[in-house]
Parts: C-alpha cells; structure tokens; sequence
C-alpha cells in the first residue's frame, strides 16, 4: 500500500469558479497536508478527457449562464461517461450549485429549453421562468453525519432553477433555514453512493469541516484502508460556523 | 417650468432637511426619492439646464474616483460641475443632486458654466442614458460584484448593451479596451467611441489571477487568450477562434511608474501627449486617471487642465484616503469585490514596512448579503509583512477564516463593533506609524464616520465638497 495521498479533480477551474470554490479546494488541501497526507490536484478544462481511475476525488464549482452552457456541451462530450463510471466505482464526487445542476438528468431554463444533464444523480432541475425569484440568502441545513450525529451545514445559495430528487436519489440534508433544492419539500442536494451535489456554497468546505472530512475519509477508503484522521485546530472554523448558525 | 416639477423641488428639499435634521446620513436619497416620485420627469427636466450637457461614469470599480477626477478636470478647464459624490449614484442620487442644485423657481444657478457629472450605478445605467442623454459615457471596468444583487456579470454587460441600443448618434462611448468585458461594446455602437488602455506591459504580473471574470469571448464563447495581464481579466486580450481581440486605444498609457505614494504616467492622447505625476499608488488608480483623461478628452476639454487636476488629485471618500488620528496615520482603502480588493492589497503591498491591517467585512445589501467573494480575492499578498491584524465586521468570523487560510494564523482576534475595532487597532499603532483599514462598503461609511470625528480636516460625507 502507497503512503495515502488524495487524488484530487478539479473540473473546469477557470470557467466554474463563481461563488469561492477556490476555498473549497483550499480546504482539501489544507485538511490533508495537515494530517500529512498528499494532496494532488489535477486541473481539467475544456476538452480535456478525465481517466475514472485516476482520482479519489472530483469536484466541480458554479459557473455563469454563459460558461454553464459551454461547459454543459464539453461535459457531456469529455467527461460524463467517465464521471459516471469513477461514481460507480465509489470515487467522491463533489458538486456545487451549477456543477450540481449539470450533474442531475436534466436542466429546463427559464426558455423552457430542455437541456440534457450528465445523470449521475437522479433529479430533473427547472427554472419556473423569468420572473421567478432566485433562491438567495443565507441557509442552515441539517446533515444525517456518517457517525449517527445530525449535524448543521452553513453557508449561501443563490439560484433560480428549482431541483427535484427522483427515488435513485436521496437527499444530503434537511433545510432548517433558507430554500434548498426548491424551496417547497425541505431538501437540499443530493446523495449518490459517494457522490454529493449541493446549492450550498459560501465556501462549503471551510466553515463545514466535518463535511470535508468525511469527503477526505470516504475518498482515501477505496485505495488505502481506514485512514484516521487526527484532529486539527479547527477553532476559527467552528467560530465562523456557529456565528453562520445565528445569521438571518 | 412645469408645476409638478417645482413641487418635485420644494418636497424633495423639504424631504432632505427633515431627514438631516434627524441625523440619517445626509439626507440625499430620500430627497431625491421624494422628487422623483412626484415627477418622474424631473432629472431629464433639470438635467436639460446645464449649458455643457453630462457625462455619466459606470463599471464595476473605480467609478466613483474616476468621476471626482472628472469632476476636478472640469473645475480647472473653467467650467463648474455638477456632481453627484458621495456614491449615490442611483436615480434617486443623481435626482438628489438636481433637488439640491435647483432653486425653488426651478433654476440651476450658473446654468451655462455648468457640467453635469453622474456616478452611475451599473444597474442604473439603462435608466440614467433615456433620462440624462449624456454627451459621454465612460465605462471603467466589469467585474463580479454582489451576485446576489446584481447578479452574474453577464447580466451586467446585458444590460448595458440594451441601455446603448438606442442611444443618440451624438453620444461618445469612452470604453477599457483592456476589458473585454468592456470594449465589446464598442462593436454595437452607434456613435464614436474613444478607446482607453495600458501598453506598457512593465506593469502586467505574471501569469493570471484568480479573480478573473471574463474567460470566454463574448463573440464566440471560446476562451480568451493574454499577451500580457494588469490584473484580473484586464489586460492584452485575444481570441484565437475568431479574432476577435483587445482593439488598439485612442488614449494610451506608454509608460508607467508605480512609486509607494504616487504614480507617474506618459499618456499618449489625441489631444497630445499628457505627462502626470498622479499622488495615489496602485495600477487601479493608473486606470481610473487614464479613465477620466480619456471622458475629459472626449468631452474637448484640455490637456492642461487634465494634467494640473490630476497632478493636485486627492483620493475620493474612502478610497485610499488618509486620515490623522492622535498622531496616527489612517488609510482607508475600499475593497469591496475580489479585483477591486486584489488591487488594494498591491497598493499596501507595495509600500515598505510592517504593517498593521485592520479587516472589515460587512455583508450590508449595499455590500452584498453572500460573502463568498473572499475567498476569491487574494488576501495572502498582504501577509509576509503583517505585523498585525485584526477582523472585523458583522461576518468577522468567515473573514478570519480566511485570513487563516492566508497564513495570518488560526486565532485572528473578531470584532464586530466598527468602534471598538477601530479603537483597539489605533491603540496598536505605534506613534508616527500607520494604520491600513480595509472596508467593505457599508462599513466604509461608518469607519470614515468614525475617522472624520476624530481627525478636524475631513467632514462629514454629506458635507464633502
Ligand atoms: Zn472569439
């Protein structure tokens, strides 16, 4: 067994970066070289093809309406295939906002245009029109945690189109506060084997450090075993966490 | 003059003083409001009475410095501005200015002299151009600002484009050719257009930013590619899939010298050339002069007027201000967005010495309520050389996260009293040393509040003339 070290996807950095996911990459890394684990972080732009057995973990940002349609055409034609076989292999998917979108079966804008998704979740996404008010503010959600605790994830959504999970999905979390998926039926994103998708950004991963956690944990499982991972100083991030608990 | 317009006048009038009467910040919007909805005719009405027309200044950053330098080029070409300060550059704030400006029988005084010199909320463009019809519109840069409130940049540069598709034929567009963003709608344009841009490639960085919001070409979708990058997106941009490509500026900056105080410019110009020691540091600021050179040249005011008013500049409300406090040195320097506060963090950078760096993060609607964008800006340029810092504001928390994601440690005190952080990073300033505030908008406002109490030169914002 190699030293473990996480192999990490970044898809479409330059073109899916709208809401801080940088942070959220900052965050692996950090969580990682803290505890001495590697950290390898594979850029992968348009055109680029993904190797589904290259990485133990892929994650994908937001993007404008405009990158989101060029990058929708390039991910279906580059890499849903082979995202869809890493996830049926149990390689961690991570997808915010507009990754997330993309990643369920279909998108319908605000036209009424049906677009076609990457499929790895089961869940359609449509924008009720143009003059629908976007999902915007700040969101607590409850998360059923893999250790049997329920835990919060904080954090900002920001989107028009309204998600819905068919029976292959199960939802991420519960909305205590803010929107979710729609709004209507308290969800918010989506679980797939080791695939999650979500609205929440703000960045995610530094102020939910329990998350990002269980996402370093369940992607080195598949080549390296159980890895435990020691506590760290994760003082300003509970800070930053509780105070979002208090926030309108 | 209509009726309706002079009871505009006196209830707009009536409406500032009671507001500043009961202290709430001037006064301006509400004026400006109060008329506006007696006669919504009314800025286009008054606006009409200045014998040099307007000129309206819109983008992302730097509009609000760009237009006090517009402002001061036209006092010393003679001519006397109209000039709505104090970022109240939505409808109501420039209605405000005419409540202002307007006698009670509906006249501006000096009305031939006058220059009509409008901040322009992105957003506000599209009302402002059919209401104002300005001579000049000159559009400094286009970055992601509050998303939540503006929505994507895309939506942005939508609506500017639709603001400019009946614009009059007379009308100059004076557009960042160094943004594509910006320059893209110098193809639609109906009138002429003067380009603005920096050839000195001394002053591009290496490689690119983060913060860049504009990766694709707006003609083809392809991405765009850089010969050199300013910062941001901003810089020698091309497409290779449809050649579409930065087009050659009007007014050019040939040469630039970033000193820690100032900066020195040779700007090439068809007015000739225009040699300018500008007292602000950073290549915003570079931007911002060459901006308003550029809106002052299209308006035919001269080279000597540009240069003494730049040469004479001082920093506008909040931007790379200075303050004396018990003997200290305050800068405040607005940062507000991921570019605009990249660039700050240069400026600061780029002075010598230890710094102490005061953090202020407010997510206010006029600062955007999701504070996602800092994680985006790059808040480790300022680190090697902190001696100091402190966090604060009423999201102190997530920004003291993030500062320790940028190596300023794990336990970066939090305060969210504007006062109490203000007091205790003073008391850390040694005597003769300086002390950098870094503010969100609204907390700007209430830091600049706080300094101008305590430091007998400056004035309150809404005295600011
Ligand atoms: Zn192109």
């Amino acid at each position: 067994m190699s030293a473990p070290a996480l192999r990490v996807a970044h898809l479409y950095p330059r073109l899916m970066n709208i809401y801080g996911d940088r942070g959220n990459i900052m965050c692996l890394r950090r969580r990682c070289e803290a505890r001495g684990i590697g950290f390898e972080l594979t850029d992968l732009s348009t055109g680029d093809r993904l190797d589904p057995a290259a990485f133990d973990l892929i994650f994908a940002g937001g993007a404008q309406d405009r990158e989101q349609r060029g990058v929708a055409e390039d991910l279906l034609a580059t890499k849903a295939a082979a995202v869809r076989e890493a996830v049926e292999r149990d390689v961690v998917l991570l997808a915010v906002c507009g990754a997330y979108q993309l990643f369920g079966r279909s998108y319908r804008e605000s036209t009424g245009v049906e677009l076609p998704g990457a499929g790895i979740f089961d869940l359609r996404t449509e924008h009720p029109g143009p003059g629908a008010k976007r999902c915007i503010g700040n969101i607590v959600a409850e998360w059923g945690a893999p250790d049997g605790t329920t835990r919060t994830i904080v954090g900002f959504e920001n989107h028009g189109g309204r998600t819905r999970l068919g029976p292959g999905a199960r939802p991420l979390a519960r909305v205590r506060r803010g929107f979710g998926n729609n709004g209507e039926d308290g969800t918010e994103g989506a679980v797939y084997r080791n695939a999650i998708g979500t609205y929440i950004h703000g960045s995610l991963l530094p102020k939910n450090p329990a998350l990002a956690d269980h996402l370093i944990a369940t992607a080195l499982r598949r080549r390296h075993g159980e890895v435990a991972l020691a506590p760290i100083d994760d003082r300003a991030e509970l800070r930053a966490h509780e105070a979002a608990l208090r926030l309108r | 003059m209509e009726i309706r317009t002079l009871a505009a006048i006196v209830a707009g009038k009536a409406a500032g003083v009671a507001s500043r009467v009961l202290g709430r910040g001037g006064g301006t919007a509400v004026a400006g409001l109060v008329a506006e909805r007696i006669d919504p005719g009314f800025v286009r009405r008054l606006g009409a009475q200045a014998g040099h027309g307007a000129i309206a200044v819109t983008g992302t950053n730097g509009k609000t410095t760009t237009a006090l330098m517009l402002s001061r080029i036209a006092r010393e070409a003679g001519l006397a501005p109209l000039h709505n300060r104090s970022g109240s550059n939505l409808m109501r704030g420039v209605a405000a200015l005419f409540v202002q400006e307007a006698s009670l029988g509906g006249r501006i005084a000096d009305a031939a002299r006058r220059l009509a010199i409008l901040e322009v909320d992105e957003a506000t463009l599209p009302l402002i151009v059919p209401a104002v019809r300005p001579r000049v519109v000159v559009f400094t840069n286009l970055f992601r600002d509050q998303l939540d409130r503006y929505g994507e940049v895309d939506a942005v540069a939508q609506a500017w484009a639709r603001a400019l598709d009946d614009e009059p034929a007379d009308m100059t567009l004076v557009l960042n050719a160094d943004d594509p963003g910006v320059a893209h709608l110098g193809a639609g344009a109906r009138g002429r257009v003067l380009y603005y841009g920096v050839d000195d490639t001394g002053a591009a960085v290496a490689g690119d930013e983060h913060a860049s919001d504009f990766r694709t070409c707006l003609r083809c979708g392809a991405e765009l590619a850089y010969d050199a990058t300013f910062y941001g997106h901003i810089g020698h941009w091309r497409c290779d899939a449809c050649g579409n490509r930065r087009p050659a500026p009007d007014v050019r900056i040939t040469r630039v010298e970033q000193g820690e105080d100032a900066t020195a410019l040779r700007i090439v110009s068809p007015a000739g050339e225009l040699r300018v020691t500008l007292p602000l540091a950073g290549l915003y600021n570079a931007y911002n002069a060459l901006a308003a050179s550029a809106g002052a040249i299209a308006l035919g005011l001269s080279a000597d007027a540009i240069v003494a008013a730049l040469d004479g500049f001082s920093a506008a409300f909040g931007r790379q201000e200075r303050f004396r406090v018990d003997g200290h040195e305050v800068w405040v320097l607005l940062g507000k967005n991921p570019t605009g506060l990249n660039q700050v963090l240069r400026a600061i950078a780029a002075r010598e010495g230890r710094k102490r760096l005061l953090f202020f993060l407010n997510d206010g609607i006029a600062d955007g309520r999701d504070v996602s964008w800092i994680w985006d800006a790059d808040y480790e340029l300022a680190q090697p050389q902190a001696e100091w810092v402190l966090a604060a504001g009423t999201r102190a928390e997530d920004l003291a996260l993030r500062l320790k994601y940028a190596g300023f440690g794990g336990d970066v005190p939090v305060e969210h009293d504007a006062r109490a952080a203000l007091r205790r990073a003073i008391a850390e300033t040694p005597p003769a040393g300086t002390l950098y505030v870094v503010p969100t908008y609204t907390a700007m406002l209430e830091v600049r509040e706080l300094l101008a109490r305590r430091d007998g030169s400056a004035r309150h914002f809404w005295e600011d003339a």
